[in-house]
């Protein structure tokens, strides 16, 4: 399936993108995200939780086709 | 009563019921940076009647590039201290208490408790983290807003049994994993925008009007004013692991502030020792399988219903192609009080290379 995925804070530093559609095959979100650590190494030692459909999600939630946020936490103030 | 806040009178959404909650209302600002200068700013003109403000930190000229409290006159004093100054100049009918001191694990309980809102305008997880568990053990709402480079969060947190900071990021990053302004710059205004919202959060807060943040994430980008609204839900299990800490809180200190451990090991350490059970944590069907030794298959989200496979007589080695839901798992088990397991380093590829360049045969059965 095509899946569409934004990048926020210095995950795009990684990606050099802010947004994209991927081809997935699998059924949960640690296998796209087993993809994307292929894809851009760097991304496995960042920190950042995955929103599904606008609402955080495990990485053991099942992948839906809806728009997938990768969401690192900010320190700064 | 002078006419200092007639534009908040007027409002039939407060009126003098609602001017007089503000007035009695004690708020707890943490930091007085770029996110504080702006709450503090309006939290004070807005007639909040008792602020207190934290900051161990000195005005240096880069600062005021966005901390729109302190001018010239400022530089080289305490934060905390020289707020307090301006904000009486904007408002002398109010009480503000400045703690020029650091947020510890000693002070943070008691500090809190004298308060009825603490809002987070700090600059580093650690101090993060200790406010969010501090919150959690004193049970008061936390307005939380962060940012980088040209981007912010915001999200009420701990409001009438919602989630948590920890329900949405579980685990502290490590050390310098998200470099902070000073090291990679802001654009001056955001913390303006963001440390705004928050300031709006408090009052809706206070007022009991409109729709607290409690549950969502704001996430605003500046450079496209993309704003996200992500849900989030309350981790029972993660409130509930705080609220056992409560008594040896105060022994804690912010550089091991209390995030589990989860113990790494190589394959090369699990491979010929009969004492390890092995668990692919993967789903059932993901490639590649690891076959010469004797491997129990248990997907992530299978993983709470089937505790009971494990052989607790054993130590528990976890692995799947990544190591991400392999320290995930460790960490789930942990909170079932199996303690002695391991996420094992290597991916299930690397695992297949290490079984096939062994010159045992077969391992583990």
């Amino acid at each position: 399936m095509q899946i569409t995925i934004k990048y926020f804070g210095l995950l795009t530093e990684i990606t050099n993108c802010e947004e994209e559609t991927i081809n997935f095959n699998g059924s949960v979100i640690a296998e796209l995200l087993d993809q994307l650590f292929i894809k851009y190494t760097g991304l496995k030692m960042k920190d950042f939780q995955v929103a599904q459909n606008t609402e955080l999600v495990g990485i053991d939630a099942k992948v839906t086709g809806d728009d997938i946020v990768l969401l690192p936490p900010f320190s700064g103030g | 009563m002078d006419n200092r806040y007639n534009r908040h009178i007027i409002l039939k959404e407060i009126g003098q019921s609602g001017q007089d909650k503000l007035l009695n209302a004690k708020v707890l600002m943490v930091g007085a940076g770029g996110l504080g200068c702006p709450i503090l700013q309006y939290l004070a003109s807005a007639g909040v009647g008792t602020i207190g403000v934290m900051d161990d930190d000195v005005v240096e000229l880069s600062n005021l590039q966005r901390q729109i409290l302190f001018g010239k006159s400022s530089l080289g004093k305490n934060k905390a201290e020289a707020a307090k100054r301006r904000l009486l100049d904007l408002n002398d009918s109010i009480t503000i208490h400045a703690y020029p001191e650091k947020l510890t694990y000693q002070n943070a309980i008691e500090l809190f408790n004298q308060y009825d809102i603490i809002v987070d305008g700090t600059d580093n997880f650690e101090t993060r983290y200790l406010i969010n568990d501090t919150c959690i053990i004193t049970n008061k709402p936390l307005v939380f807003g962060a940012i980088y480079k040209f981007q912010g969060q915001v999200s009420v947190f701990n409001y009438k049994n919602g989630p948590s900071y920890r329900c949405a990021f579980p685990n502290k990053p490590k050390g310098d994993a998200v470099p902070n302004c000073s090291e990679i710059g802001v654009l001056g205004v955001l913390p303006g925008i963001i440390g705004t919202i928050q300031a709006n959060e408090v009052l809706k807060i206070i007022l009991s009007i409109g729709d607290v943040l409690s549950g969502k994430l704001y996430c605003y980008d500046a450079l496209s004013n993309k704003a996200t609204l992500l849900s989030l839900k309350r981790s029972e299990d993660t409130i509930r692991s705080i609220l056992l800490i409560k008594d040896d809180f105060e022994k804690n200190d912010l550089e091991t502030s209390c995030q589990f451990n989860v113990n790494e090991i190589s394959i090369v350490d699990v491979l010929g020792n009969k004492n390890v059970q092995i668990i692919d944590i993967r789903e059932h069907h993901e490639q590649p399988k690891v076959s010469k030794t004797h491997v129990l298959e248990i997907p992530l989200s299978e993983l709470d219903r089937h505790i009971d496979k494990l052989d607790k007589t054993k130590q528990i080695a976890i692995f799947c192609n990544s190591g991400i839901r392999s320290k995930t798992a460790v960490s789930k088990l942990m909170r079932h009080n199996i303690l002695n397991c391991f996420s094992i380093r290597e991916g299930a590829s690397q695992i297949n290379n290490y079984l096939n360049d062994s010159i045992k045969p077969v391992i583990n059965e």
